[in-house]
């Protein structure tokens, strides 16, 4: 039976929920802010919030210097492409493990885990030279292959938690239909699954568009994304807070929009099996 | 019809093998200024040199020395042009992962700054161009040196840099007497600190590449520094860097600020700085032992063992480091925008110095440094605010979070320079010095 809440405890708490709401968003906030202020006005104390020329001058710049759909594009191909393979290799190993588990299966989940446990640059120096040798430099295959890599634990993670909610017995229904293997992953589990494969794409869309050690480290010119982008625009020597942020609110848009539209997809599978 | 077909397959296939045949180099830059104005300026070249493509890769100075280190050491070959400053080149150069340059009688190289040539030369061959040198001098507020009835000499020493900086401190209004670097690391706090303290005769290393933290000039040198932050700096020193000084500056919070000559552009330009009119510059001080308290460092050009494109490569960078590349700069944004610090006909230059008051402060500070005798004493290394070991960047920042940690009232001066030393040590033996 649900509990009676008083109109004041729910006052609270929501003015509560939009006040932690707000202090996460902030950051974000602030760097659109200041992408509109001069170089001069973005280092300003005390600071200016919103009553300061609004001037476009740093997206007309960066604009000018960058090539941003080349960035975007990269981006787009690497973070999908990682995600979309990514899928394609978990789905199995998911099925594999909720359905058919040995029991070493914990352990198998664990050790992909703990590869997540190492930071990246200790493994930077090997990953490189096999790159070197392989002609992956710079390539966007080289970092859709290289973030598959990286974010197949979570993926594997995810869809197993999702999989594990799923009543096994209609697998076994499709099976005593005569489904094979395959038919059985396509056409039965993918399907009831959807909301969870959907919100473990999404996640690792913006997983891959924001990681920002891979993407810096192996690309140059060519394949860069816009991790790249956004790097280029700091600077230890003179000011750049307002250009740099014009240049990151430029990189997180397209993620903020759809991560926007998708936002109940997003929560629905971040909490799918949360309450029982 | 079919003759007019013919002619067109014909023009597109050549069109293609044209496009087949340009070079693309892809350059590696740091993101500054000057180096950004090169992207914008490189058309002119690509029109020069139509068979020649640019690929630009802009990056912050720390990432770019991570990324094209790792390049470089496993052969990557993924830049043809690196931006590298003085202190890879000599490691570099004897490591054979750089191509020597040899330019042709008109690139004039005997008109590169002699201080600078050196820094980019092993056994007398060069192996980088520079595109902009720098050194560091003192920046400091006319007005409230006015107001405080003091005269900034041309040369001044460290005795009156201190006794200035706590007569113009106000505290009360935020006015501090002097912005100086305390966050860590080997190009942050230790550039300053390590050109400071060879005008106070300190050395980082005695000709058995023993470490000299123990000796008394360090003493003398770091107590000074901490004595005057702690009397005359801002709040929070410790973690600031080159542009969270700029922006005290700026703002007006600094009377004096001791740091590369570059800010001199930043600081007197009236869009970004408060105190524009007001800024004056002078010498870095000395100690009256005869070496002054500057660093010497320059961004330069250099082309991997590794690329492919040597003969390209060559060509752009004896382009972007000309005397009519400079000229090029002046016509299109003004003799105040060109790149210094290079060479000596720039300075020589009516229109530049006109353009430039800060020229020949800038010139009479990189002429103060020299790199291959950067301290009092003689010393086994080359690098006048860094040791050019392949180690330093290591020992370089431990040491310098030591100091950051004493400016912050952590450690005593005595306690971080004992365990500088220490450090230095033990990371020296395993590296199997000397050698």
């Amino acid at each position: 039976m649900a509990r009676a809440v008083s109109t004041r405890t729910r006052l609270v708490f929501t003015l509560i929920g939009w006040l932690v709401g707000f202090l996460i968003f902030f950051p974000i906030l602030w760097t659109v802010l200041t992408s509109f202020k001069s170089e001069g006005t973005a280092i300003a104390t005390p600071p200016q919030f919103l009553f300061f020329q609004w001037t476009a001058e740093n997206y007309i710049e960066v604009n000018s210097r960058s090539d941003y759909l080349k960035h975007f594009m990269n981006s787009v191909v690497i973070s999908l492409g990682s995600t979309l393979l990514g899928l394609v290799i978990a789905i199995p190993a998911a099925w594999a493990m909720a359905f058919a588990p040995t029991k070493r299966t914990k352990d198998v989940l664990l050790w992909m885990l703990s590869t997540k446990m190492l930071p990246a640059v200790g493994v930077l120096v090997p990953i490189y030279l096999l790159f070197r040798d392989a002609g992956l430099l710079d390539t966007r295959i080289g970092l859709t292959f290289v973030l598959t890599m990286a974010n197949l634990p979570i993926i594997v993670w995810m869809l197993y938690t999702y999989f594990r909610e799923i009543p096994g017995d209609i697998l076994e229904a499709a099976r005593m239909d005569g489904a094979s293997l395959a038919k059985e992953i396509i056409y039965v589990l993918t399907p009831m699954a959807v909301p969870g494969i959907a919100s473990t794409l999404l996640l690792n869309i913006i997983l891959a568009w924001n990681e920002a050690f891979w993407t810096l480290n192996l690309t140059a010119a060519k394949a860069a994304p816009l991790t790249a982008f956004i790097a280029s625009y700091s600077s230890p020597e003179g000011l750049f807070w307002a250009k740099l942020s014009a240049a990151s609110t430029l990189a997180i848009a397209p993620i903020l929009i759809l991560g926007w539209f998708s936002q109940r997809q997003l929560v629905r599978g971040l909490t799918f099996g949360a309450v029982k | 019809m079919r003759a007019k077909l013919l002619a067109l397959m014909t023009c597109s296939a050549m069109t293609i093998a044209a496009t087949a045949q340009a070079e693309t180099l892809t350059i590696a830059t740091v993101n500054n200024g000057d180096m950004i104005r090169m992207q914008k300026l490189a058309g002119a070249f690509t029109e020069q040199h139509p068979d020649i493509e640019l690929e630009w890769v802009t990056l912050e100075e720390n990432v770019l020395r991570q990324r094209v280190t790792t390049d470089i050491a496993t052969k990557g070959g993924q830049y043809d042009i690196m931006t590298i400053g003085t202190y890879e080149v000599p490691i570099w150069a004897g490591q054979e992962w750089l191509v020597p340059l040899d330019f042709e009688a008109d690139y004039d190289v005997d008109d590169l700054l002699p201080a600078i040539r050196a820094g980019l030369s092993v056994d007398e061959t060069l192996y980088a161009a520079p595109f902009y040198g720098e050194s560091s001098f003192v920046m400091y507020r006319k007005d409230l040196f006015e107001e405080a009835g003091l005269e900034m000499p041309e040369a001044p020493t460290w005795d009156f840099i201190g006794e200035a900086a706590r007569k113009i401190t106000d505290k009360d209004n935020e006015v501090y007497g002097i912005c100086l670097r305390g966050k860590a690391g080997w190009g942050e706090n230790m550039a300053f600190l390590s050109a400071m303290a060879n005008s106070f005769g300190a050395r980082w290393f005695d000709m058995e590449w023993k470490p000299q933290f123990d000796q008394p000039e360090w003493k003398d040198a770091l107590q000074f520094y901490i004595d005057l932050m702690n009397d005359a700096g801002p709040p929070g020193a410790s973690s600031n860097g080159f542009n969270e000084n700029l922006a005290l500056f700026q703002t007006g919070k600094c009377g004096m600020w001791i740091d590369a000559t570059v800010a001199a552009s930043f600081v007197s330009n009236p869009d970004e700085s408060q105190v524009a009119d007001d800024v004056g510059f002078a010498l870095a001080p000395d100690k009256g032992l005869g070496k002054r308290g500057n660093w010497l460092w320059a961004w330069s050009l250099a082309i991997p063992a590794g690329s492919q494109k040597t003969e390209a490569a060559k060509t752009f960078i004896a382009w972007a480091t000309s005397k009519a590349y400079s000229e090029l700069v002046a016509e299109e944004e003004g003799w105040a925008n060109v790149p210094p610090g290079t060479r000596t006909s720039l300075y020589e230059n009516p229109s530049y110095q006109e353009a430039a008051p800060f020229a020949e402060l800038t010139l009479k500070s990189i002429q103060a440094a020299d790199p291959t005798s950067p301290t009092v004493e003689e010393v086994p290394y080359v690098g006048v605010q860094f040791v050019a070991i392949p180690e330093f960047q290591g020992i370089g920042t431990a040491v310098g979070q030591q100091f950051s940690a004493a400016l912050a009232g952590q450690a005593s001066v005595d306690q971080a320079l004992s365990n500088a030393q220490a450090l230095t040590e033990r990371e020296m033996q395993k590296a199997g010095y000397p050698k």
